[in-house]
């Protein structure tokens, strides 16, 4: 039998890793298949290319499948998350305009305090601030969108294509901005603006990319979507190790992959930002997670979140919503596959998010797992089932 | 035609963009805007409110027509992305000739998809066009390495110009190379050794 070859599109960011050591150490041909990485020029068109079928699965931002399945967008699809690739990874950065008048009012730089950017960003004159984030389905925009609800900041969402965000930032179509690694860092580099908050100081364990893949796909195709689960969570666990990150940046510095110099690539992946050009780095712990603390694992909590801030803001019906949501993270079969090989799995599909300020151990089918602190900067709780 | 339809095309190479619009105006369509600046697409695309924008698929400014999809204050006027979902060969056809359409929600597959088609044949040509030239190209520069591989062997082994064909031909089909190959690293060779 010749060996199934899986097309995955991706969009060249850090948080792709997964795949790639997936493709390149050799997790997905000792599962059996081929793995053919597409580098896709916008999440639109890798939304296309999955939802017409000239892609099996993708690398996607968490909100996308739940926006596609709710028929929000271009595109209406069933779109499935099967994991959770990678938790994390986001930077905010502001304008050297905005920088300035933030300083003037006396603000200090500190990339994990949300509250006193939030303040200084109040104490600026631009109105409205108009803020770039990635895709309007995106965990960046949930992120700007939360913390920032309830001040008296006007601020209007663009969509800006990750490796642009530089240049949106310098030309001012844009005056601040959230982004995965590298292209916060690139703006850096490029002096056309300064980090000013790590995407984790606004919630400590946000679900950033997904694998993603066509409901009927999947269900058509139980094997190879279980090789390919099973490969890209091996990966994951090998990033896990800093000293394979350090392999990792190198094989994402390649022309195929990011095609940036590993310098950019690794202060993400040692968790070690710049946040001004020249300066002298700042570490922010879990910046970035592949696999700690069940970060594959696809909470339907986490998934009914997304769907909440969704419908909210799309005047969807609330209940039907969320049944949607719930669905699309696929912890049924999360669990199929990682429990057959051994995986330790929480014990149930939801949790109160936002409740873990410190490591916490929780029941689970090997009595091992510890779930890392998942709280957000304004100490709310998100209950799942609040009866 | 009654109530026209306004069409915008997002293409920063002239060329390009000139080769789509003669093609809509031979279609009939003569409302045609044209935005190369990706910086002032957001505010272009809000003044000129088309009913119609199309796009290269592969163009990465794509995902700042999917927020302009969310129709937010009145000026803005919502796109939808063109996938007649009762229509897959479409959608499809679109996807291989590299060009997306968005259009505003509400009017009539009817009148649409002429556009699409229209824009789906000459994307296709244009692509066909473009592989057609690289091919061209890239036969010539093999032409001039062979020359210059034939030159080397002419000053250096006193050989005739059809020997020298043959010996580099021989020596590719020796080898399991091609002709290309085998000139190219003679001409490296030389270089290094020069």
């Amino acid at each position: 039998m010749t060996r199934p070859v899986l097309r995955c599109g991706f969009v060249p960011l850090v948080d792709a890793a997964p795949l790639v050591i997936a493709r390149e150490l050799g997790f997905a041909a000792k599962e059996g298949i081929g793995l053919e990485l597409l580098k896709q020029p916008s999440w639109s068109a890798l939304r296309d290319m999955l939802a017409m079928g000239h892609l099996e699965a993708a690398h996607m931002l968490s909100p996308m499948p739940i926006a596609m399945s709710l028929g929000l967008g271009g595109v209406r699809a069933e779109i499935h998350a099967v994991m959770v690739l990678s938790v994390n990874g986001n930077v905010i950065a502001a304008s050297n305009d905005l920088i300035a008048q933030m300083r003037a009012q006396g603000w200090d730089r500190d990339l994990g305090d949300a509250d006193s950017v939030a303040d200084a960003l109040e104490h600026t004159t631009q109105r409205p601030i108009r803020f770039g984030v990635p895709f309007p389905f995106s965990m960046h925009r949930e992120l700007v969108e939360y913390w920032l609800r309830g001040r008296d900041l006007a601020i209007e969402i663009h969509s800006v294509p990750p490796p642009m965000m530089s240049d949106a930032l310098k030309s001012g179509e844009v005056d601040a901005f959230c982004v995965g690694e590298p292209w916060g860092s690139r703006a850096v580099d490029d002096e056309a603006g300064e980090l000013i908050l790590a995407g984790k100081s606004i919630w400590a364990f946000s679900p950033e990319k997904v694998l993603a893949a066509r409901q009927d796909w999947i269900s058509d195709n139980p094997d190879q979507i279980a090789a390919l689960m099973r490969a890209v969570y091996h990966a994951g666990h090998w990033l896990q190790d800093p000293e394979n990150r350090v392999i990792a940046t190198d094989i994402l510095a390649r022309q195929e992959y990011l095609g940036l110099s590993a310098d950019v690539i690794e202060r993400a992946m040692k968790g070690h930002l710049l946040a001004q050009a020249r300066s002298f780095g700042t570490e922010v712990p879990g910046f970035l997670h592949f696999s700690i603390g069940a970060a594959n694992f696809p909470w339907r909590s986490q998934a009914q979140w997304i769907g909440r801030n969704l419908a909210h803001r799309h005047g969807l019906d609330l209940g039907k919503a969320l049944a949607i949501a719930r669905r699309v993270f696929r912890s049924d079969l999360y669990r199929e596959v990682m429990g057959a090989i051994g995986i330790d799995l929480p014990g149930a599909s939801d949790k109160q998010e936002g409740a873990l300020m410190h490591s916490t151990a929780v029941a689970s089918t090997r009595g091992g797992l510890i779930l890392q602190p998942d709280h957000f900067f304004d100490g709310a709780i998100f209950d799942p089932d609040p009866q | 035609m009654p109530n026209p339809l306004s069409i915008c095309v997002v293409e920063k190479d002239a060329a390009r963009a000139q080769e789509i619009t003669e093609a809509l105006h031979l279609g009939g369509w003569a409302d045609v805007t044209v935005i190369a600046d990706d910086a002032s697409l957001t505010r272009t695309l809000a003044s000129t409110e088309p009913d119609v924008v199309l796009i290269d698929l592969a163009n990465p400014r794509r995902d700042t027509l999917e927020t302009l999809s969310e129709a937010s204050g009145a000026r803005k006027r919502p796109v939808a992305m063109f996938v007649d979902e009762s229509d897959p060969e479409l959608s499809t056809a679109a996807i291989q000739a590299g060009v997306s359409a968005y259009v505003v929600g509400g009017l009539s597959g009817d009148r649409i998809r002429p556009v699409l088609e229209t824009a789906i044949a000459r994307f296709r040509m244009m692509t066909q066009m473009q592989s057609e030239l690289k091919a061209a190209k890239k036969a010539l520069a093999e032409r001039k390495t062979i020359d210059r591989a034939k030159g080397l062997l002419i000053h250096a082994k006193g050989l005739s110009e059809d020997e020298a064909y043959r010996l580099m031909r021989k020596t590719a089909m020796d080898q399991g190379k091609r002709l290309i190959d085998v000139a190219q690293a003679l001409v490296t060779a030389s270089e290094l050794l020069r």
